[in-house]
């Protein structure tokens, strides 16, 4: 029942087998200096878009035991400049800009004033390790919504005392767990950990919780996306 | 697989050559295609797993090992991350299409480890290590091929439950958990990737010990004179 083929006929079937997985060499384009940069830009963003799916506005960080903690001592102290910027703590406020009502300087009597909320949850840096800890302060979609915050707008944009900056897709900052974090451990932040203000975002990355915040603005339209993310990291990186 | 056997005639000379298409179309595609993703993934994880070396805690940290840069892909942390982001999903959709190619076309039976198998295993390794006698073969694939490939597909399935829970680890809280938790997960990521490259260097060493016919198998899809047909 065998069929029977001409050899030169079985080499020309062969060859044709063959030429059909030529499409594997378009992924050779990536090997290709002028076009590696913008695939690699596109691959990224794909990643982004598919974790701004994955994101569920109704989901929360698990949060751990008191006794889960990592010690205040060993909860690295992460920089992309200097510990200290040296924040003057008497004549700061947080400058509110952009898509608000009631825009202006914002003291950080006014922003303990809103509703106080303890959480212990994990801290995850992009290099790869991890810490569990104590972090305390107002929720940021609190502090949207006092400002008179349009918060159907994209992004809460911050900038920091040490030229550090960062962007929030909105439904990362009206997240429950999101808040404008002034005390770590119960104790009132310490300035290498961001004093007076910074952010904690359990559901983010650890380059997006930035600390010394000065500014915040509410826009659609991001001139920058953050101080790691302008230099190719993920612009979203949601955990 | 032996009735897919045709007979190549030489006219001239009058010699007939059995042949076999061991492998269809879509599984050539998928080889080779992940072959490239299989070696950014390694190449890029190495990278990022570069910039904490190390299992443990932050403060202290003690290194597990530092890997040279030069066999890593990306340059530094953030340009192995985009390597790594793109080029999972190419790693995923070849899986995916591979599975899906294997089981609706029935093709799965040539290569998936079934429980008939295992007493063919030992005499396999029995040969190939210990200067056993060889077992007689019968399909395309021996009993302890079979278990390699079909255990590389575990592997390879959990290199991306793994990977979800060390990138997503809230949205996939229960892959994380599942996995020990985050810390674990990305202990685990990393475990498999070197079982899979453990498999990759078997798999290219048999390659070479079974010569070039076998290898062009894996280009044109035909393996001529393959050792099952009967004679």
């Amino acid at each position: 029942m065998t069929t029977r083929i001409e050899k030169n006929k079985f080499k020309s079937t062969s060859r044709r087998e063959l030429l059909k997985l030529t499409p594997v060499i378009a992924l050779g384009a990536f090997a290709i200096p002028s076009l590696q940069q913008p695939l690699l830009k596109a691959g990224l963003g794909f990643s982004d878009w598919a974790s701004k799916v994955l994101f569920r506005y109704g989901h929360s960080a698990t949060t751990f035991l008191d006794r889960e903690l990592t010690p205040f001592s060993k909860f690295p102290i992460n920089d992309y400049d200097v510990d200290d910027p040296g924040v003057d703590f008497d004549r700061w406020t947080l400058t509110v800009a952009g898509a608000v009502q009631k825009p202006g300087d914002y003291t950080l009597t006014q922003i303990q004033a809103l509703p106080r909320f303890r959480q212990n949850t994990r801290h995850v840096c992009v290099e790869g390790w991890d810490v569990i800890g104590r972090f305390g302060g107002a929720r940021l979609s609190d502090f949207l919504r006092i400002i008179g915050a349009d918060l159907t707008a994209r992004y809460v944009y911050v900038e920091c005392a040490d030229d550090y900056y960062e962007s929030l897709d909105m439904a990362t900052a009206l997240h429950p767990q999101t808040l404008l974090c002034y005390e770590m451990y119960d104790q009132p932040l310490t300035r290498e950990h961001g004093a007076p203000l910074r952010l904690s975002i359990p559901t983010k990355i650890g380059y997006k919780q930035a600390k010394y915040l000065t500014d915040l603005n509410v826009t659609n339209v991001l001139q920058r996306v953050g101080y790691w993310e302008d230099q190719g990291y993920s612009s979203f990186y949601g955990l | 697989m032996a009735t897919h056997a045709i007979a190549i005639e030489d006219t001239k000379s009058g010699n007939v050559t059995e042949a076999v298409y061991e492998h269809p179309f879509v599984i050539r595609l998928c080889h080779w295609v992940n072959a490239v993703s299989l070696f950014i993934m390694a190449g890029s994880g190495l990278q990022i797993f570069r910039a904490f070396p190390s299992f443990g805690a932050k403060i202290p940290q003690k290194d597990l090992l530092n890997w040279p840069k030069s066999l890593a892909i990306g340059g530094w942390l953030g340009g192995a991350l985009q390597w790594h982001l793109t080029f999972m999903w190419i790693y995923i959709a070849t899986g995916l299409v591979y599975l899906g190619y294997q089981v609706f076309s029935g093709n799965y039976k040539q290569v998936l480890f079934v429980p008939r198998d295992i007493s063919g295993v030992w005499p396999m390794i029995r040969h190939y290590f210990f200067f056993g006698p060889k077992p007689p073969v019968r399909e395309a694939y021996n009993p302890l091929q079979k278990h390699a490939y079909t255990s590389v597909i575990v592997l390879a399935v959990l290199s991306v439950a793994t990977g979800f829970a060390v990138w997503k680890p809230i949205q996939f809280s229960w892959l994380a958990w599942m996995m020990g938790g985050f810390h674990y997960a990305r202990l685990w990521h990393f475990v498999i990737m070197w079982a899979m490259l453990a498999f990759v260097f078997g798999h290219l060493v048999m390659v070479v010990l079974h010569g070039w016919n076998n290898f062009v198998s894996m280009l044109t899809g035909w393996k001529k004179d393959p050792e099952y047909i009967a004679k």
